[in-house]
């Protein structure tokens, strides 16, 4: 089975998340270090969330990761009303932050919890774009 | 209400303020916000780490998930511009109270600069938060608020802990057995294991009969001091403890999916009652799914982490059982109208009060009530007791 293609909704960012989008765009994936404590900061922002440092600096992450959890959408709501079955999960990064997101480019029913992932971007329109998974080749 | 118990309980040791003559400041929104809390401590000689404490005029939990703390007192409370006076008010009273020890409160906000700013969320009359995080990292994927959120929490414990389908299954079938016998329930009748598997599955593994309902309701309480409530008409139930935690706002934040922030509200307020989860007559725990619920029989400690679905395999939640459950129906089957809260305070005083009919626990004396908030974020346990349990 083929999944539906999913929408695009264009990213929102912020004053402390512009950079991040920016760097989406262009095909990569930042991730945020915390220069005080080492952890890497998820979801971006402008204070370390374990030390409290606001010493952070950017850096280009692996976009590789496994699936922690997830679930298979069988009613989408407001835009995804017609995507459904879809997989949201959550994927933990080699970097070590777990990050929302949707699984794509496979079928639904063979995404597994532990199954290796990889970061890909989808055109959001208006030089944008958003940032989803899909099964590594092995 | 005695004022008197305020007296020299609380202080205020930082501050901080920021201006600047152009009329613009660099940073903005959240950004701005740690900034100013960062120095209001530091002018104190605290760090964020001490912080149990959070005030704030539009969202204090989505601040307490962006510094990564975990706060006890909370407060959202928004009167305009006077606010922050009474989030002083709120945190001399909490402080005085035992709730928390180092509260914080901040605001930001800037207009001038905003003009300016082609993109970004913080900009022109939005919330220091911008659209919000959640806009930012999670409703782009489609998750079903709150439905998906859940189902991931389940995935997760089923994944980690062996819990099956069939026993959250259990838990719907008990508490329907409960709605049985309340004539006001949306849904009466009888239902099986096989009913609630054969429903259809709304977000995988949560079928539509591990969900609660969408129905109208309504409820009030009232409440009073402990001398004043003895001359009233009804038999007093007391408050004999209360704890709130969250840990997160958005589901994506939450630290651990098997867990939730009940492990530390339920502790508070069973310490602050004495009283052990054996001690325990009724649970009236917030059941948006049957996760929620099964995740509050583990946190509140009635039984191990990861124990929950074998906990409720032979129907001890149900009718007869050896700790009742949701006895009237809950959001399962009596009503869900969005907030449920209300809820379970109501149900939970009408037990302790004897008034019940067929669904009485015989004997209660001392009924837990514990609500959950947003996605299994805050959770916040109140202990009540009849006046045999003082
Ligand atoms: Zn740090």
């Amino acid at each position: 089975m083929t999944a539906n293609p999913l929408p695009v909704p264009a990213p929102s960012p912020n004053f402390d998340t512009q950079e991040f989008w920016d760097a989406a765009a262009q095909g990569k994936f930042l991730l945020k270090r915390c220069d005080s404590c080492g952890v890497i900061i998820w979801y971006p922002r402008f204070v370390c969330p374990d030390c409290h440092s606001t010493d952070t600096s950017w850096f280009e992450g692996s976009g590789k990761g496994t699936i922690y959890t997830y679930t298979i959408v069988r009613k989408g709501q407001g835009p995804y009303k017609d995507a459904a079955p879809f997989v949201v999960a959550y994927v933990e990064l080699e970097e070590g932050p777990r990050i929302l997101t949707n699984i794509v480019e496979c079928d639904p029913e063979s995404v597994s919890i532990g199954q290796a992932v990889e970061v890909v971007f989808q055109d959001a329109g208006d030089g944008a774009a958003l940032y989803r998974f899909r099964p590594t080749e092995t | 209400m005695q004022v008197s118990g305020l007296r020299g309980k609380a202080a205020i040791v930082g501050v901080v303020d920021a201006a600047s003559p152009t009329g613009e400041l660099e940073l903005t929104g959240r950004a701005l916000e740690v900034d100013m809390i960062s120095k209001a401590l530091d002018d104190a000689g605290l760090t964020i780490a001490d912080v149990d404490g959070v005030t704030h005029t539009s969202s204090s939990m989505q601040l307490a998930e962006h510094l990564g703390i975990h706060p006890t007192f909370t407060d959202s409370t928004s009167t305009g511009g006077s606010s922050f006076e009474v989030h002083v008010e709120h945190a001399a009273a909490a402080i005085a109270a035992g709730l928390c020890e180092v509260v914080i409160g901040v605001y930001a906000s800037t207009p001038r600069s905003d003009r300016k700013r082609p993109r970004g969320g913080a900009g022109r009359g939005m919330p220091p938060g911008g659209m919000g995080p959640m806009a930012e990292w999670e409703m782009p994927y489609g998750l079903q608020a709150p439905k998906g959120a859940y189902a991931l929490s389940a995935s997760r414990h089923m994944a980690q802990y062996g819990t099956t389908s069939e026993q959250l299954a259990q838990i719907a079938v008990s508490t329907r057995e409960w709605a049985s016998m309340n004539p006001e329930a949306r849904f009466q009748d009888p239902i099986t294991i096989q009913d609630v598997l054969d429903s259809p599955m709304q977000a995988s593994p949560l079928h539509l009969l591990d969900c609660c309902l969408v129905t109208d309701g309504a409820g009030a309480f009232v409440m009073t001091s402990a001398e004043r409530a003895k001359d009233l008409k009804k038999p007093p139930v007391y408050v004999l403890g209360a704890g709130t935690c969250h840990d997160h706002m958005m589901i994506s934040q939450m630290p651990d999916f098997g867990t939730t922030p009940g492990v530390q509200s339920g502790k508070k307020a069973f310490g602050l009652a004495g009283v052990k989860p054996g001690d325990v007559d009724l649970l009236m725990g917030y059941d948006s799914f049957t996760i929620t619920a099964l995740l509050h029989l583990e946190d509140l400690g009635f039984c191990e982490k990861g124990e929950g679905g074998p906990f409720v395999e032979d129907g001890k939640t149900g009718p007869g059982g050896s700790l009742p459950m949701n006895t009237n129906g809950g959001g399962l089957s009596y009503t869900h109208p969005g907030m449920y809260g209300m809820f379970l305070i109501t149900e939970a005083t009408k037990q302790l009060r004897g008034e019940c009919g067929p669904r009485q626990v015989e004997g209660a004396e001392i009924a837990v009530a514990h609500g959950s908030g947003m996605v299994l974020s805050c959770m916040s346990t109140i202990v009540l007791g009849t006046e045999a349990s003082l």
